[in-house]
């Protein structure tokens, strides 16, 4: 059964129709990469998915639930969690309060427990910093839990922001270029990551990708989307064989 | 075990140092060491502090640029003074009613208003602040524009130094919570802090309502000890006068907002008996620090009690 399951999904800005007649499934704990030139479409996808952009037509069902034009933050209840091509850290607070607001959603005292400081509410935070601080040993980023979230350097902002991700308990996570900006040898460990990442969560993750490196060496399935449409769609060996892939990405031969 | 000892004889301490403080300045006022003027100066000192750490909550943390706090104040002093001089209820009647009333006001403008980002946000409540004055400016029953006289002075200094700490101990225990890392995410990144699960409108709403209980607060001690309220004072100047403060001190810093609501105050007071220049001065000094400390005088720090103790065992 298909965890995600998008059915002619459209949405245009102005006339401009940035995703049209889009279709997509996804299934349980699968690893999913979606690729295409520059302008295709694809960030406009993932705001559509987490609900920064309200579609203007389609359904977009998770879970058995169309959460098509729902808010953000109810999505993310849903079990749904991103990360941004360039990088969106709440700056100016610590590694460690930043994995915690992932946990604002279930917390558990309530604003007058806060106020008057109550047995509840060091109950509360005590999980909170626990939990926080297992997500931050995971991705080895224990030892900087008090500094300051923009000092870090660039990968230790991409890992943390994948920490933050996860920490909100995603079933289905959403990788929007993780490797921009990485060197090889980085890459090649964000994709033991990724791939460590979904056999210990047990996730499904969707990403987006440039480096074909990346792509071809994790996804099992690919689409490919161009204009807005998808183009293709199949494993990495049919995918990189595509006349249409080719065209889109080197433009067509000159006859 | 240690570590829980030691928490509990910092928090003894830290009571006995309020206390001693209190004490001193009661104590000075029975024997005439402060005279009337100084007085003013100190109940300046309370509301300003109040107005400036309540704002900060809005416009410092939570990020939301509100230019109409002096409107929740009006709210708060006027309903209090309904309560105690026109329907002669007790004090405390008329603090938690105007506290009330001005929360109440803070939800109805925030709901709509919140809902607009930065400059837009501004010039709403702005608009808003201004039609609280004009409204009040038109109901007769609460005297137009000669405002209300003859209030019973009201406001004493155990009155003012507990709603000064109150205010304070509440804002920072809101913001050292899960509940004020969601509020200072939307600062950060809005569209991040949705992801994470955050009603952002309704964190705003939150930090609106609470700003403007408090601001309700200062406009209720205002009222009882100036004597005398009119719906001019309560202008956007006034809603200035606050801004200036929290920018001063620091957006995002409680200590930074309570020094700097002190400093100005002082201010004021000092150069009052220059009222040529004052205005010329008052400025310079504003430009001059923020020139030099762009980022106000506290930046997003915060004086904490490891503050204190860095300082303590550095000396040692």
């Amino acid at each position: 059964m298909s965890l995600l399951e998008i059915t002619n999904l459209h949405k245009s800005f102005g006339g401009l129709s940035a995703v049209l007649k889009f279709n997509f499934r996804l299934d349980a704990q699968e690893l999913v990469g979606l690729i295409g030139p520059n302008g295709a479409g694809k960030t406009t996808v993932f705001n559509l998915i987490t609900g920064v952009y309200k579609p203007n037509g389609g359904s977009i069902v998770f879970n058995n639930e169309d959460i098509a034009g729902m808010a953000p933050y109810n999505i993310c209840k849903k079990g749904v969690a991103r990360t941004f091509q360039n990088i969106r850290l709440f700056k100016d607070l610590s590694v460690i309060d930043n994995v915690k607001i992932a946990f604002h959603k279930n917390v558990n005292y309530n604003l007058l427990s806060t106020i008057l400081r109550t047995p509840a509410f060091f109950r509360g935070e005590k999980i909170i910093e626990e939990k926080a601080l297992e997500y931050l040993k995971i991705f080895k980023l224990e030892d900087k839990r008090d500094e300051i979230a923009s000092n870090l350097p660039y990968g230790e902002q991409r890992r943390l922001e994948i920490a933050r991700a996860l920490a909100t308990k995603p079933t289905m996570l959403i990788l929007d270029e993780p490797a921009a900006g990485m060197n090889p040898q980085e890459t090649r460990e964000l994709m033991q990551l990724i791939e460590w990442i979904r056999k210990d969560f047990q996730l499904s993750i969707l990403l987006i990708e440039h480096d074909m490196s990346l792509v071809m060496g994790v996804c099992e399935r690919i689409y490919v989307l161009d204009y807005g449409q998808i183009i293709a769609h199949g494993l990495p060996e049919e995918i990189r064989n595509n006349k249409k892939v080719i065209e889109a990405y080197l433009g067509e031969e000159v006859g | 075990m240690h570590e829980k000892k030691k928490t509990w004889l910092t928090f003894i301490f830290e009571v006995i140092v309020l206390a001693v403080l209190f004490t001193i300045v009661q104590y000075a006022m029975t024997v005439g060491l402060i005279n009337q003027s100084y007085q003013i100066n100190i109940t300046s000192m309370c509301i300003n502090i109040i107005l400036a750490v309540s704002l900060n909550l809005i416009n410092g943390f939570t990020g939301q640029l509100s230019l109409g706090h002096a409107g929740f104040m009006a709210v708060g002093a006027y309903a209090s003074v309904i309560m105690t001089n026109n329907l002669g209820m007790p004090f405390i009647v008329g603090i938690l009613v105007g506290c009330l009333a001005a929360g109440i006001a803070g939800f109805l403008i925030g709901v709509p208003t919140l809902r607009l980002k930065g400059d837009y946000l501004a010039i709403a409540t702005l608009g808003f602040g201004e039609i609280i004055r004009v409204v009040l400016q038109n109901i007769d029953y609460v005297g137009g524009p000669a405002g209300m006289v003859g209030i019973t002075r009201l406001t004493s200094w155990p009155w003012l130094y507990a709603a000064t700490i109150v205010t304070i101990l509440v804002i920072v225990n809101l913001i050292n919570s899960s509940y004020g890392r969601a509020i200072i995410s939307v600062r950060e990144d809005e569209i991040a802090s949705e992801l994470m699960g955050i009603n952002t409108t309704s964190y705003k709403v939150l930090a609106f309502v609470v700003g403007a209980m408090f601001a309700g607060l200062a406009g209720v001690l205002y009222a009882h000890f100036f004597y005398i309220i009119k719906p001019e004072t309560f202008g956007f100047l006034k809603s200035f006068d606050i801004v200036v403060m929290v920018v001063l001190g620091g957006l995002g810093s409680t200590t930074g907002a309570v020094i700097a609501a002190i400093f100005i105050t002082f201010l004021t007071f000092a150069l009052q008996k220059y009222a040529a220049v004052r205005m010329i001065i008052y400025s310079l000094i504003l430009i001059i620090v923020m020139i030099y400390r762009p980022q106000g005088l506290m930046g997003s720090k915060e004086l904490t009690r490891k503050t204190f103790a860095r300082i303590w065992s550095g000396k040692k």
